[in-house]
């Protein structure tokens, strides 16, 4: 695999966010609750990224982290990469529903005095490239744009939503229907990375799959896809490589091929999600994800780790190992130099 | 959807019903753990003076303290039933006449301090909510804050030195010109009369409003449909004009028919400050003054268009939320 020579369309390089929250209801101290630390992640052009992870694993913080939709209480720290080139606030806020587009996890992100043809109609307009932002129409306009009408018909139609479904409001829509609406909006722009934060739940198999297949097919347009679920038989099924998050970081990426058999994997949590997959024995692994608050010194997998030793406890580096990364003292690969493919 | 309104309604008119009974019942019983007898009283026995030895006989089995309380109660009601208020003791007309007269002047008042109260607070409230943290956010805030704890009759004291009596532009009291015959007082006149007491329970008024629209609109400005939006790059502006304003009207709606009541409680003291002859100040006349006809039928009155109030908000509710709208009949 030449995954190396490859343009990143995107590289986030050891990012952290942490929520400053008031001690106790009383106290007017504020501590730093730290959720995601040293988390590093690329899509490269081509390839659809799957990120998987347990509930709270900090999968849709890195979404909203990408996207610059933290909450106000938030600090983040590290350093994004799109295209080679730094995501800064202002850049977020110039590429964010143009060159990158989201597909948000829950249904609450539809505003539920808008009609849903209306919503996805209403995103940046990305096809003339320089619309920008401040200079841009504003989306009153843009939402009777007769344009945007016929390609949101379109999309609509293509996901199997009719013309009704236009003027219906969120609250008249299905989870099905809801979830089709997120991933139109989406798909209305001209964007270069998808960042889609579990579109499939909900929908019926045929349009997951098709949604998959839309997926596929935008990637091999030498585009990016960010495809964060808790579905690994999913993620193998679509995904070039996998990314596997652990309390709020990236313990091991690695190529799709990788999973065809324990072996090839680096990290014992991998490899104890690769057992808990029906196919291979269905083992579930003990214990749960530590709470950011009672996270263990050096390793966060330790407490649940079979191979825990002393030198587990200190700091654990990212390693590169071929096409993928691994976070586990145990294992011996090339140092990691994530740089390289900028300079 | 008619016979849904038809329904609404119904079960509305209903429920004011019974809330004025209730509110009758409380006010009633109040006054009548009140020592004075309403006829023993000094001006109980002017108003006595001029009247007949039958109406006092009805007054008296109306009013007196021999009569128990419940059967004086009763004899009030039965009468309110058939619109009959009774007769006012201070100014010995019909309640209902008083009422009309003082209530067209207060309304003047109260309408003008509800709409400035309203869109003023409404306007920095969402301002505030927009540029959270911000330094007009914090002169915002810091403004409702001191006004929120500032006595209302203390600032319509205030008022009334600063333009009253040293600025002299404005009039220091009463609804018009002092003896200025009825027909001769332009709406000009009554505007300018109306202005102090109207921008002491205005500025009272917008604290509350701010602060609550401020609240909802941080919360709209947080939320996932809004983040949601700035994700598919829509400006602040986009933002704003398509979905925080429509996402804060239905609760700023609530909020300002909810105010209602408290410009109404305001204008009692405001109205007394100003010698202002509206139904605030009759309230109290007629409290200080153990004029229980009029005190029941202003406590009445004021309860009704609180009531009613609140079922207008309700009513537009229906029509502005899609919700409602369109979901009442099917859920
Ligand atoms: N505003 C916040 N303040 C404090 N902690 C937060 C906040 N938002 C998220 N968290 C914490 O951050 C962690 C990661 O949350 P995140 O939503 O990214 O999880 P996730 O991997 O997307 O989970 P799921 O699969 O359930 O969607 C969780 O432990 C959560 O409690
Ligand atoms: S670093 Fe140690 S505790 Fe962590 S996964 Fe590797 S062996 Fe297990
Ligand atoms: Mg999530």
């Amino acid at each position: 695999m030449s995954c190396t020579n490859k343009r990143h369309i995107l590289e986030i390089d050891e990012l952290s966010v942490s929520f400053l929250q008031y001690e106790n209801s009383r106290s007017s101290r504020q501590i730093e609750l730290p959720v995601i630390s040293k988390l590093s992640v690329s899509v490269h052009e081509g390839e659809i990224v799957a990120v998987v992870g347990s509930s709270g694993s900090g999968k849709s913080l890195l979404a909203h982290a990408i996207l610059g939709m933290l909450p106000y209480n938030a600090r983040t720290g590290g350093k994004i990469y799109f295209n080679g080139e730094l995501l800064t606030p202002e850049k977020i806020r110039e590429y964010r529903g143009g060159r990158i587009a989201f597909v948000p996890q829950s249904t609450t992100y539809l505003d539920p005095l808008m009609k849903v043809g209306e919503q996805v109609r209403g995103g940046r307009n990305s096809s003339g490239g320089k619309d920008s932002g401040r200079g841009g129409r504003p989306s009153g306009g843009r939402r009777n744009d007769p344009e945007r009408r016929k390609k949101q018909r379109a999309l609509f139609a293509r996901y199997g939503l009719s013309e009704e479904t236009d003027a219906k409001y969120p609250f008249e829509c299905s989870g099905g229907m809801t979830r089709r609406v997120l991933l139109t909006s989406a798909l209305m722009g001209n964007p270069e990375l998808i960042i889609a934060d579990e579109p499939t739940p909900g929908m019926d198999l045929a349009l997951a799959k098709k949604s998959m297949e839309d997926f596929r097919a935008f990637a091999d347009e030498g585009k990016g896809v960010l495809l964060i679920t808790h579905d690994i038989e999913l993620a193998l099924e679509v995904a070039d490589r996998i990314a596997v998050f652990y309390a709020g970081t990236t313990i091991e990426e690695a190529p799709v091929s990788d999973f065809a058999s324990e072996q090839l994997l680096r990290h014992p949590y991998t490899r104890a999600l690769w057992r808990a997959m029906p196919q291979n024995g269905f083992q579930p692994l003990p214990g749960t994800q530590p709470y950011v608050k009672d996270m263990p010194a050096g390793c966060p997998f330790g407490p649940r780790c079979e191979n825990y030793s002393r030198e587990c406890a200190g700091e654990i580096p990212m390693q590169r190992v071929g096409c993928g990364t691994v976070r586990c003292v145990k294992y011996h690969g090339e140092p990691l130099a994530v740089h390289e493919h900028h300079a | 959807m008619l016979k849904h309104n038809l329904w609404f309604a119904g079960k509305s008119f209903l429920r004011m019903i019974l809330l004025l009974i209730a509110v009758s019942i409380a006010t009633f019983a109040l006054v009548s753990v009140s020592p004075i007898d309403p006829l023993q009283a000094n001006v109980g026995q002017a108003a006595l003076g001029s009247m007949s030895e039958e109406q006092k006989e009805k007054l008296r089995s109306y009013w007196g303290v021999d009569t128990p309380p419940a059967e004086r109660y009763i004899n009030w009601a039965k009468d309110a039933a058939r619109g009959d208020m009774g007769t006012s003791l201070l100014y010995r007309q019909p309640v209902m006449d008083v009422i009309k007269v003082k209530l067209a002047n207060s309304l003047f008042l109260l309408a003008l301090a509800w709409l400035i109260s309203g869109a003023l607070g409404f306007a920095l409230g969402v301002l505030a909510g927009i540029f959270r943290g911000s330094p007009a956010d914090k002169a915002i805030k810091g403004y409702c804050l001191v006004i929120a704890s500032t006595p209302a009759f203390w600032l319509a004291l205030l008022l009334l030195i600063v333009f009253g009596v040293w600025l002299k532009v404005l009039p220091i009291g009463l609804s018009v010109p002092i003896g200025m015959e009825a027909q001769d007082v332009t709406f000009l006149d009554r505007a300018r009369h109306a202005v102090l007491p109207a921008v002491t329970l205005s500025i009272t008024g917008v604290s509350n409003i701010a602060l609550h629209t401020r609240e909802k609109m941080i919360d709209i400005m947080e939320s996932d449909y809004v983040l949601f939006a700035r994700a598919r790059g829509e400006s602040l502006r986009d933002i704003v004009r398509g979905h925080a304003l429509r996402n804060v009207l239905l609760p700023a709606m609530t909020l300002q028919f909810a105010s209602i009541s408290e410009i109404i409680g305001g204008s009692v003291l405001v109205e007394q400050v100003f010698s202002y002859p509206g139904l605030g100040q009759a309230a109290v006349t007629a409290g200080t003054g153990s004029d229980v006809p009029l005190l029941m039928g202003i406590t009445l009155i004021t309860a009704a268009i609180v009531f009613l109030g609140n079922f207008i908000a309700n009513l537009l509710y229906g029509v502005v939320d899609p919700r409602i709208r369109r979901g009442g009949r099917e859920g």
